[in-house]
């Protein structure tokens, strides 16, 4: 039998006292709310009708729905596969040419970085307006589309939209990556005569990968629940052609003459395992191309 | 040029005096064509925002012509709940900031520095929940807020909830940043018989400050612009905050976009102040766990 001195048990106190409030919080709100949603995922119910089992029925029932398999499923992962690569590269690009010593990086950084600090709303309000049949971008095209009100160009213009409002964070990211490779390793590389993508090749792109994964990461976790652009854009419009994962979620639990949270709870475990699963095959991906 | 090619050995190659040559133009005219596309959004908004209403749809200009203030007089006075979503708004961020950087800050100094039974399992438990899509958690949350805690629609509601959803990140970040603070400031104080809290208030946090101030920072932003959290639990229009009343704008004032823009603006203009004045710590909040923290 172990005697726990009264220091150790003055620590144990100390940990739990300053550990209190998060644990609190997030234990109600993260950790308890993630355990209903599961529960949740195999009824039916909405706020005036209590929870009805339904078992795994309710995720069949979520995948055979034709707004999720029809709408929802595709056009987000389109959303995911286009938005990801562009942002990521051009990001890469950008960050590799404030890396170098040009005048005015500061400047270039803090305009590249304006977007991010706006809000989704905000960010709707002026590109629904710039996209406006009579707006700025047909005008300066000399072009006549409805952007945003056409089943063609609607989920193209909220994929343009979101990646100009994040790569800029993205930059700052791969920035501070290339940043922190020690300039020794290219003057060792040079010595060695290797050439400039030789450099690129055998230097910079294996020092990044960890930076690589974690921006093409964030763009996984982010692109799959994108929400906010669409509700002010489009509301999933016209004819469900922005309709994404997570607007249907929200439709379904909020929007519905008569709501069903437990569709909306199994919709939305159905994507967070998604996500997991995507960036597992991600970083498996991204470990095993390893130089 | 010359310089260029003496100094480089012929062994690299006949292709890279040409990359050399058109390296440095190349990147300027990338950097200047992406300043203009992140920019102009912008401008345009200010400028049209000081526009009549009937000249939305105006070509393009740079300045505004003819100039107006009447948008911004109409979104301040003839939208009674206009300033209320102002008001709401700073509460919500600024309580919100200040409990999420408090309570991570404790939370994330425990983790470092204490040892106790459940340390790792919990440290696990709150950094694998960063995973987690937010959506998950939203309609338990609304049945709690609605059922259980009954706070749906007030700002305070809604600041518990979005602050316990966020604490995942904070705790990791101030996590990553104790650990790598030297222990010896807290031995000294701790020979001269000062006890855990004393330490952490007198010793520590002054220390954090440049943490504290990132997380801040990123969590100021974040709570101004939150929008989904607070389209779910506030419904009465005098509670909404200034991104959700902005919405409602959106849909509802379309004939009248001038004063939607004018609008908008009240939503970026401080958060980029901010940005601007605060711009050195954006940058380390940003990188700070991307990097430092590995992945």
């Amino acid at each position: 039998m172990t005697r726990v001195s009264k220091q150790t048990l003055q620590e144990w106190f100390a940990a739990y006292t300053f550990l209190f409030p998060v644990l609190l919080g997030w234990g109600i709100f993260v950790f308890l709310a993630m355990v209903m949603s599961f529960y949740f995922s195999f009824t039916t119910f909405n706020l005036l009708k209590p929870p009805q089992w339904l078992g795994i029925d309710n995720y069949i029932r979520v995948i055979r729905h034709p707004d999720f398999l029809r709408y929802a499923v595709p056009n987000t992962l389109k959303y995911v596969a286009v938005v990801v690569p562009i942002q990521t590269v051009l990001s890469l690009i950008f960050a590799f040419a404030l890396d170098q010593k040009l005048r005015a990086r500061d400047f270039f950084r803090t305009a590249f970085y304006l977007p991010s600090v706006t809000s989704s709303v905000v960010i709707g309000i002026i590109f629904v307006w710039l996209f406006a049949p009579q707006g700025v971008i047909n005008q300066l095209l000399g072009l006549d589309i409805n952007w945003l009100n056409n089943t063609k160009t609607s989920l193209p213009t909220i994929m343009v939209v979101n990646i100009w409002s994040t790569t800029g964070t993205l930059m700052l990211i791969f920035l501070a990556g290339l940043q922190d490779i020690p300039s020794e390793l290219y003057e060792a590389a040079a010595i060695d005569g290797a050439t400039r993508i030789q450099m690129f090749r055998y230097v910079t792109v294996p020092l990044l990968r960890p930076v690589i994964f974690f921006v093409v990461t964030l763009g996984i976790i982010g692109t799959f629940q994108v929400f906010d652009q669409i509700y002010i854009m489009t509301k999933g419009g016209p004819l469900k052609s922005t309709m994404t994962w997570v607007y249907l979620i929200y439709f379904w639990g909020w929007q519905e003459v008569r709501p069903d949270m437990g569709r909306a709870s199994a919709a939305a475990f159905l994507l967070a395992v998604t996500i997991f699963v995507v960036t597992m095959i991600q970083r498996r991906f991204l470990e095993g191309s390893e130089a | 040029m010359a310089q260029a090619t003496v100094a480089r050995p012929v062994a690299l190659g006949g292709e890279m005096p040409l990359w050399d040559r058109i390296k440095v133009p190349v990147f300027y005219a990338l950097l200047i064509a992406w300043t203009l596309i992140a920019v102009l959004p912008y401008w345009l908004t200010v400028v049209y925002s000081f526009m009549p209403k009937t000249e939305i749809f105006a070509p393009p200009r740079l300045w505004p012509s003819p100039f107006t203030l009447e948008n911004y007089r109409v979104v301040l006075t003839a939208f009674d709940e206009f300033p209320r979503w102002l008001l709401n708004s700073t509460l919500f961020a600024i309580s919100a900031t200040a409990l999420r950087v408090f309570f991570a800050a404790m939370a994330g100094y425990a983790f470092a520095r204490m040892r106790f039974p459940g340390r790792n399992l919990l440290f696990n438990l709150v950094l694998g929940s960063m995973m987690l899509p937010g959506m998950a958690m939203l309609v338990p949350q609304y049945w709690m807020a609605v059922k259980w805690f009954k706070f749906v629609d007030t700002i305070y509601g809604l600041t518990i909830v979005w602050v316990s959803s966020s604490f995942a990140f904070g705790v990791f970040m101030m996590t990553q940043f104790f650990k790598q603070v030297p222990r010896d400031l807290e031995e000294a104080a701790f020979i001269d018989g000062a006890g855990w809290f004393t330490t952490f208030f007198r010793v520590i946090l002054p220390l954090a400050r440049p943490a504290l101030l990132a997380l801040g920072i990123l969590s100021f932003q974040g709570s101004w612009n939150e929008f989904m959290l607070s389209l779910i639990l506030l419904q009465t229009p005098e509670n909404f905050t200034l991104p959700l009343g902005l919405a409602m704008f959106r849909f509802q004032y379309y004939a009248i976009y001038s004063n939607v823009l004018a609008g908008s603006l009240f939503n970026s203009l401080p958060i980029m102040i901010i940005f601007f004045v605060f711009q050195r710590y954006f940058v380390e909040g940003i990188t700070y766990t991307g990097l430092k923290g590995g992945a």
